[in-house]
């Protein structure tokens, strides 16, 4: 009966952090609109009940489906999406009021993959469609017609009224291929029979898929002039086939062959120098390609340690402010504290993902669990990283927080597939009961 | 595959807490730096629908007001006398910032300023109005005089007095309405600063003190002043010989004098006459590269002048002629550098010799100030909108010493030997004295081309007393113009202002 108390407890827990982060987003509403209107909207009571709700509903949906996973996961999701949708609200009510669709339709994916997923490893068996489709949606917005370039990114798909960018949902097909296929030939990799000087590489046949992973992640930073998403395929890859074989050989190496070809891109491409130049040397060009990040780095100066109040800054100076740049909106209104809350959030994220990682049985579910987080990190990483000058811009999503529909509905699937894990890795007293072992003691017992 | 799960939780840890150091960075440590960036247009964006104090010449003409208006904010910057002081002003705008003392001035102006916040907190009952009126030291007969002259040729008129540092004209052409480019309907200010930013002449920045143009002969003065400073010359010794070409040292190159005429006599004679060969020679032979350098600093050269208009440009003289090879004939002999020949082009003001027209008017300045350059400034003082009361003066302030008395005083008398039997005698003005020095500057274009920037920099007082007034004017070359001299062209705007001023 441990198991069920530690389900209990986690689930409560879950209930009141998801109350908190209900009543702090819904307390940042208010305040971003007494900042900007200098008055209470009238509608704080409802959307208290809507958000609280919403999230509660993505409760009882983990309790039923998934009742011993962790109780971090959700609430701290439900927090950033809460704040994102605060700001974007406080930038553009159109969008907010996307955003809030978006929302609905990503909490009821998190519940409908929870119910659809019941053990992660059934994912395995479906790698090679996986392999397909995730290849397949890179691609589709090279596709005429319903390819769409959208800020210079060819990374946009238009099916009738709807955009989405394909992109987003490769990012979970691939990592679950990358999983069931690094699982089964990790042998071959960690056996290093090919020697190369003083390396030791396995076979070029079974290298091939390194390879190709990051011959396709150029492939799409030159064609679909989207560097961040290259960027985030490559690590993705980077990192679960490193963690598969536990040879840091391959982690090394493989950044080794990424920086040589972002040099080759550097040299190369245009758009690619451009954005070097506009974080190296944004001052040169301050009204053109440095615009963005000059901007973004006054308002997070003019936030300071407490912010400037969420809707009494000017973030809508700088473009793309609830995408991209959602980050430096809210460094500017909260300011360093709230920034910084934000960076605790993703941490904390992590945290619990890699702890369900430690704790799964599985190799697959292992690998899974840990690229899907290491996912998550560094896109939340590399998005933040741009904002603040620390790397070049790379055009993602904030994971949660930005505006976006695919990003969003991705993220919530990501989510339910981690909280799936881990609820799976509960440690059950020896004699708990448990439906799997009472079907092998059955068949013991038959024998 | 626990340990590297682990491994990669430490270095997400890693990876976070370096964007924390970055956004300590950015928010706190750096902060105060960005928020002063000329780019950064928060403030002003803040600042832009409260009341704001007028801009007001020295002699009461209001030269920018905020006047209310329906729309996005609850006031529009108006600048009444268009674009006659737009670069002194600079514009107020929501799209674009705020530029000259809108900018420099806007705490001030806005009420922000340390005295006036604390004012406003006491001023429980009060209407919370503590904006204030800044007036400027600029005289306006004197700045219309000078549109006037100027016309509309590429160029600078910049009058100040010498004894104060108090600009009183500063025009350049081409300018550009200021109420245009503040105008806060975004369509409107967008269109007419993308007009200006493709303008010919860049009206935007300013060419009295964020261009700068070789000077010429003007930079003979400090040639000269250099020399007599380290005694190696005095006005009348030694004799200069007369010659149409100076060879300049370790090359086959003859530097002409202007319209290949011959020059020379002694120092304050060819000063008069703007020989040259003699000031080549005189850099070159007699001074050498490192007193030379010491004193274009002093005047102020490589460094920038503390204005208070925002982004001065900094004058330059080039401070690197290379190792010594050999010394030259003259007692005490001067040191033959790689360099030397450039460094007789330098001389004369021309090779990489760049100054801007306030910086060649602040050498005037400080010749008929006892060489003494005071701070240029077109701020006077700062007072209450509402009740007139002083808030704060700007006060006459030493910038530099750029040569002892003495050598200022036997300058100003061969500037003054200039206007009196040299190439700038329109300057002369019965009960007046008046200094000067002209400059025809070549413009480093194609070969064959002979533009040149007409310059002239000159001091005047009333006879027996000390001069009130300094100025230096250049009007630019033009592409296809042709030549065009100080004496001819640049003196006149000079004698005109001149006149006004005394009149």
């Amino acid at each position: 009966m441990k198991a069920f108390f530690i389900g209990r407890h986690r689930r409560n827990s879950e209930l009141v952090l998801i109350i908190l982060s209900g009543v702090v987003t819904t307390g940042a509403y208010v305040l971003a609109a007494l900042g900007r209107l200098a008055s209470i909207p009238a509608n704080v009571l409802p959307f208290l009940i809507v958000v609280l709700g919403l999230f509660f509903a993505g409760h009882v949906a983990t309790r039923f489906l998934a009742p011993e996973a962790d109780g971090l996961l959700l609430p701290l999701a439900g927090l950033l999406n809460g704040l994102g949708y605060v700001f974007i609200a406080r930038l553009n009510d159109d969008l907010a009021a996307q955003q809030a669709v978006w929302t609905f339709l990503g909490v009821g994916l998190y519940c409908a993959t929870l119910l659809v997923v019941r053990r992660s490893r059934d994912l395995e068996q479906f790698r090679y469609i996986l392999l397909l489709i995730g290849l397949g949606l890179l691609v589709l917005p090279l596709m005429p017609i319903i390819g769409q370039t959208i800020n210079g990114s060819r990374i946009w798909v238009r099916i009738g009224p709807v955009n989405f960018q394909p992109g987003e949902f490769a990012k979970l097909a691939l990592a679950i291929f990358f999983a069931s296929y690094l699982v089964d030939k990790r042998e071959l990799f960690q056996a290093g029979t090919w020697r190369v000087g003083p390396l030791r590489l396995p076979e070029p046949k079974h290298a091939a898929p390194v390879l190709l992973a990051w011959g396709v992640s150029l492939l799409v930073m030159i064609s679909q002039k989207d560097l961040g998403t290259s960027l985030l395929f490559f690590m993705l890859f980077l990192l679960m086939l490193w963690v598969a074989t536990e040879r840091l050989a391959y982690l090394f190496s493989g950044l080794l062959l990424f920086m040589a070809g972002a040099y080759v891109a550097w040299t190369q491409f245009g758009h690619v120098q451009t954005r070097v130049d506009a974080w190296l040397k944004p001052w040169d060009d301050p009204l053109g390609g440095g615009y963005q990040v000059i901007e973004a780095q006054f308002g997070l100066a003019s936030g300071g340690i407490t912010g400037t109040g969420p809707g009494r800054g000017f973030p809508q100076r700088v473009p793309a402010a609830e995408t991209d740049f959602i980050f430096s909106t809210i460094g500017e209104e909260l300011g360093l504290l709230g920034a910084t809350a934000v960076l605790m959030a993703f941490v904390l994220m992590i945290g619990a993902g890699l702890r369900a990682a430690l704790g799964a049985r599985r190799p697959f579910s292992k690998l899974l669990a840990t690229g899907l987080t290491g996912l998550l990190g560094v896109q939340a990483f590399i998005i933040i990283a741009g904002v603040t000058r620390v790397l070049p811009l790379t055009g993602v999503t904030l994971p949660f927080v930005s505006y976006g529909g695919s990003s969003l509905l991705a993220n919530y699937a990501i989510l339910a597939i981690i909280v799936r894990i881990s609820d799976e890795q509960v440690d059950r007293a020896p004699d708990a009961p448990m439906p799997g072992r009472r079907r092998a003691k059955v068949a013991a017992g038959a024998r | 595959m626990n340990r590297q799960i682990r491994q990669l939780g430490v270095a997400m840890l890693v990876l976070f807490a370096l964007l924390f150091a970055r956004l300590n960075w950015v928010q706190v440590f750096d902060a105060e730096q960005l928020t002063a960036d000329p780019l950064n247009t928060r403030r002003v964006v803040r600042d832009f629908g409260q009341k704001r104090g007028n801009i007001v010449t020295a002699d009461g003409v209001v030269i920018a007001e905020s006047i209310d208006v329906d729309g996005r904010f609850d006031r529009q910057r108006q600048y009444p006398q268009g674009p006659l002081y737009a670069h002194v002003t600079g514009y107020f705008s929501f799209e674009f910032g705020a530029t000259g003392v809108e900018r420099s001035y806007n705490d001030e102006l806005a009420g922000h300023s340390a005295t006036q916040r604390f004012e406003s907190f006491f001023d429980f009952f009060g209407d919370g109005d503590v904006s204030a009126d800044v007036t400027l030291t600029l005289d306006s007969e004197l700045q219309q005089t000078a549109a006037n002259a100027l016309g509309e040729r590429r160029g600078s008129v910049v009058a100040l007095d010498p004894r104060t540092g108090a600009v009183l004209a500063f025009y350049s052409w081409p300018t550009f309405d200021p109420n245009a480019v503040s105008n806060t309907e975004i369509d409107a200010a967008r269109a007419a600063k993308e007009a200006l930013d493709d303008a010919t002449g860049e009206p935007l920045l300013t060419s009295a003190h964020r261009q700068v143009f070789p000077p010429g002969s003007t930079f003979k003065v400090i040639t000269a002043a250099s020399a007599l400073e380290n005694s190696l010359v005095t006005p009348t010794s030694p004799i200069f010989p007369e010659v149409i070409r100076y060879q300049l040292p370790l090359t086959d190159v003859a530097l002409q004098n202007f319209g290949g005429t011959t020059c020379g006599g002694d120092l304050a004679q060819s000063l008069a006459r703007s020989c040259n060969t003699t000031f080549a020679e005189l850099g070159a032979e007699y001074l050498g590269p490192t007193p030379l350098i010491a004193t274009a600093e002093r005047f102020g050269f490589n460094d920038t002048p503390p204005f208070d208009i925002p982004l001065t440009a900094t004058s330059r003289f080039p401070d690197d002629y290379g190792i010594q090879l050999g010394e030259s004939d003259k007692n005490p002999p001067a040191p033959i550098v790689e360099g030397s020949s450039l460094l007789a082009q330098a001389s004369i003001g021309q090779f990489d010799v760049r100054a801007t027209p306030l910086q060649m008017a602040l050498v005037a300045a400080g010749i008929a100030n006892d060489g003494n350059i005071m701070e240029p400034h077109v701020v006077d003082r700062v007072s209450d909108s509402a009740d007139g009361a002083l808030l704060a003066r700007v006060d006459a302030e030493l910038w530099r010493q750029a040569v002892v008395p003495q050598v200022a005083s036997t300058s100003e008398s061969m500037m003054i030997g200039v206007v009196d039997s040299g190439t700038a005698t329109s300057l002369a003005r019965s009960g007046l004295t008046v200094g000067a020095k002209t400059g025809t500057a070549e413009v480093n274009t194609l070969a064959g081309a002979e533009d040149t920037h007409a310059w002239v920099m000159a001091f005047a007082g009333r006879s027996g007393s000390e001069p009130e007034i300094a100025l230096a004017v250049i009007v630019e070359a033009v592409p296809g113009l042709g030549q065009q001299t100080g004496g001819a062209v640049a003196a006149p705007i000079a004698g005109i202002l001149i006149d006004t001023y005394f009149g």
